[in-house]
């Protein structure tokens, strides 16, 4: 579907900052929305911080197509590689090829603490760094898994907290062990200057794990500022359970949640004028014309809705206001950031984004 | 083992009459590709429990596979044999357990990277079919009911905007004793044209009183079953190595005795509890387990009348809270229910349109109590509102 005709209709050199102070920030929501409920007409009404404030300020893509298997680990771990992965959306298994973050920390010789995940969902503890053997252990990112800090904050009483412990809907029974380079919860007061006390208050005003995750990134940008920060949403996934109206909930959070990111790149004085962010779903959902779906639902049939989703690019040097049609793969993120930042991903198997450089 | 291998003592292990059926059309069976003959054994090894419609398909789509010529036949099924399957897949033993097969040949697709190339062979064979064995028409036109909006006192923005295009709106419906002029119009086309599961009353909630005639699915009748499966999903999440997948398949193997269903009508009863192993949500939200209901009933059922009504469901809460807790106490949101519920109907009308018959059938959705609703049939003006006056038993005639 061509959406630039129902999108809107200057910019600033990214050329004149030296490469090491440039910085990326990517969010991704794992639990696509579809056009329908975002960025087509009928659903403009969900996305009002996406369309008012940040469209106007962006490049947009309207068709990124994810050719890969439609799980929400295997899909984002293949958007942080540049590489379709084929590993179990269910188990507790790294990426096989080289991450983003690998390539970025090795070949910019950058300390672990400049490049950061975080992720809502035990799953994703292990998308930080792969089992690559040119790469792989001790060239990764480290992994936060918030909902994991608050109930380990919370020794297990977590009455007052149960609705920022929301499972990752896809597999609403099951948690991947633990292991990997996640964060501890020593590390909050160390590293993020936040005591397990200001922790758990804080999280007592928040609504939802990804209002959590945004919190936790805040906190990262302010105290650590990586160079590399990557975040992943997961509200938006209730959809599995066949609430529309959560659903919608949903992607009106994670609107909101993009704008206060944005608003906090632009008021972070490590991050203003020097960052590029990325916005995109990992993929899209069914089709309510496809009988062999449930439409929203779920992203399992493979059709064209369930492939393809959008993505957005803000910040200097990124022309604004400005939207493309022609279709590009998920996989092109990868090549795209290494040539914003200046590595070379040479594993990945898309091409950099002629648009954004 | 390869199809050409089938052996008819090997299908042993099934009920009486899919044995028959599959033993009947062995020669037709043992030529399919191994990346499709488990999609058919999946239908036939539950062809006993099916629904008349069901069982008339499979028999003609098997009758049609066993009349191809060697050269249509190669035609037909050629993309189906050039899906690669793994030595792994061939070893697992498909016939006694076929939708495990098909579950774990879909994971290797994804894998393999072959799931475009399956779905346009699916969707070609499928067209084909349709084209070849043309679907039974209905014996009268269809009529699809949809009641959204219980317990909303009021709700101020726009309902039916997806149907809208199709159909009339119109906001100022009588609404009194409307769900009960809508059950009495299903009992007397039950009436009227009698055939068994034809005619269908889904109820996300507490089943009002109705004709007997009619076949009904409740959220509340069912809930007895549900705190058992929640019961049983909490004990086997529990068990060392449980995944996602091994769950989904433990849940499969439940039949409606392991959940203390027992209506005493077999099919119906296996119908039901699907709905709750096989469904996503329907085990924790009211408003899916009614909509995934039609659903399944259109698909599988195909029946000539079917109203569904939605109820509210519980808050949000985490999914534990969800799984753990019965609905007993449990906070309701009415609101965003009747939200799900307008998708719902939408979703409703979409599966009907998907049978035979569909440019003749009907559809009406209410806001239960309230003035609103909306109609679609043959005749009926599309995209138009009506501020008239109206009752639901008027809007039932135009549609008749």
């Amino acid at each position: 579907m061509a959406l630039g005709s129902s999108l809107l209709g200057s910019p600033v050199a990214l050329a004149g900052i030296p490469t090491k102070k440039r910085k990326v920030v990517v969010i991704t929501f794992g639990g696509g929305a579809r056009d329908q409920e975002t960025f087509a007409p009928e659903g403009q009404e969900n996305i009002p911080h996406l369309m008012r404030e940040l469209i106007p300020q962006s490049t947009f893509f309207t068709q990124v197509v994810n050719r890969g298997i439609l799980g929400h680990y295997v899909a984002t771990a293949s958007l942080a590689t540049g590489v379709y992965e084929t590993i179990n959306n269910f188990a507790s298994l790294p990426p096989e090829h080289p991450t983003v973050f690998e390539y970025f920390r090795k070949d910019l010789k950058r300390p672990s603490t400049d490049a950061w995940v975080v992720a809502p969902s035990n799953g994703f503890n292990r998308i930080g760094e792969s089992n690559s053997r040119t790469y792989g252990p001790g060239l990764g990112a480290s992994v936060i898994l918030p909902k994991h800090l608050l109930t380990a904050a919370m020794s297990g009483r977590t009455t007052d907290y149960e609705h920022l412990l929301r499972d990752n809907y896809e597999t609403p029974l099951y948690a991947p062990e633990l292991g990997g380079n996640e964060f501890q919860l020593r590390q909050l007061e160390m590293m993020l200057k936040l005591s397990v006390d200001d922790f758990k208050s804080h999280a007592l005003t928040l609504s939802s794990p990804d209002e959590l995750s945004v919190y936790i990134a805040r906190r990262l940008m302010r105290q650590l500022a990586p160079s590399l920060l990557w975040i992943t949403m997961h509200d938006i996934d209730i959809a599995h359970a066949g609430a529309y109206s959560l659903y919608i909930e949903g992607i009106r959070r994670t609107d909101r949640l993009c704008a206060e990111l944005w608003k906090a790149i632009q008021s972070e004085p490590e991050y203003a004028g020097n960052t590029t962010l990325f916005i995109l779903p990992d993929f899209g959902r069914d089709s309510d014309e496809d009988s062999g779906g449930n439409g929203f639902q779920h992203h399992r049939t493979g059709d064209a809705l369930s492939r393809t989703t959008w993505m957005m690019a803000l910040g200097p040097g990124i022309r604004e206001g400005v939207v493309y049609d022609r279709p590009m793969q998920s996989t092109d993120l990868v090549p795209t950031l290494g040539s914003l930042l200046g590595f070379s991903p040479s594993l990945a198997q898309g091409k950099p984004i002629a648009e954004l450089l | 083992m390869l199809p050409r291998d089938l052996k008819a003592e090997q299908f042993s292990g099934y009920p009486p009459e899919g044995r028959k059926l599959v033993i009947h059309y062995l020669g037709a069976l043992r030529r399919l590709p191994l990346s499709f003959l488990p999609s058919v054994l999946r239908e036939a090894i539950e062809y006993d429990y099916k629904f008349p419609v069901e069982r008339k398909a499979l028999e003609r789509e098997l009758a049609n596979l066993n009349f191809l010529s060697a050269e249509q036949f190669a035609d037909w099924l050629h993309d189906f044999a050039t899906i690669r399957v793994s030595p792994a897949l061939e070893k697992i033993d498909w016939v006694d357990a076929p939708a495990q097969f098909v579950e774990q040949l879909s994971s290797y697709l994804w894998t393999t990277r072959q799931l475009d190339l399956f779905r346009a062979a699916a969707i070609a064979y499928a067209d084909r079919l349709h084209a070849t064995v043309p679907p039974e028409q209905p014996a009268t036109r269809r009529l699809g009911i949809t009641v959204v909006g219980q317990g909303v006192a009021s709700y101020d923005a726009p309902l039916f905007r997806k149907l809208r295009p199709h159909g009339a709106y119109y906001s100022r419906v009588n609404p009194e004793n409307g769900l009960r002029v809508l059950l009495d119009a299903v009992a007397e086309r039950a009436k009227a044209f009698s055939a068994p599961y034809a005619h269908w009353y889904v109820d996300g909630g507490q089943k009002t009183a109705h004709d007997t005639s009619l076949t009904s699915v409740s959220y509340s009748a069912l809930e007895p079953a549900r705190s058992t499966l929640l019961g049983k999903m909490r004990s086997e999440i529990d068990r060392p190595g449980m995944g996602p997948e091994a769950l989904r398949t433990r849940l499969a193997q439940l039949r409606p005795a392991d959940l203390g269903v027992h209506e005493g009508d077999e099919v119906l009863d296996r119908f039901r509890i699907k709905m709750l192993t096989e469904g996503s949500g329907t085990q924790i939200f009211s408003t899916t387990f009614a909509q995934w209901t039609a659903r399944e009933a259109l698909r599988r059922a195909q029946p000539l009348t079917l109203l569904v009504r939605f109820a509210p469901r519980q808050r949000q809460r985490s999914m534990n809270e969800l799984l753990t807790a019965s609905m007993g106490g449990a906070e309701l949101d009415p609101v965003g229910s009747l939200v799900d519920a307008d998708i719902g109907a939408y979703y409703n009308w979409l599966n009907q349109q998907r049978l035979p018959g569909a440019n003749q059938s009907s559809f009406l959705v209410w806001f239960e109590e309230h003035s609103q609703a909306l109609a679609i049939g043959p005749t009926t003006p599309r995209g138009t509102v009506s501020t008239s006056s109206t009752d639901l038993r008027q809007l039932l005639s135009s549609l008749a």
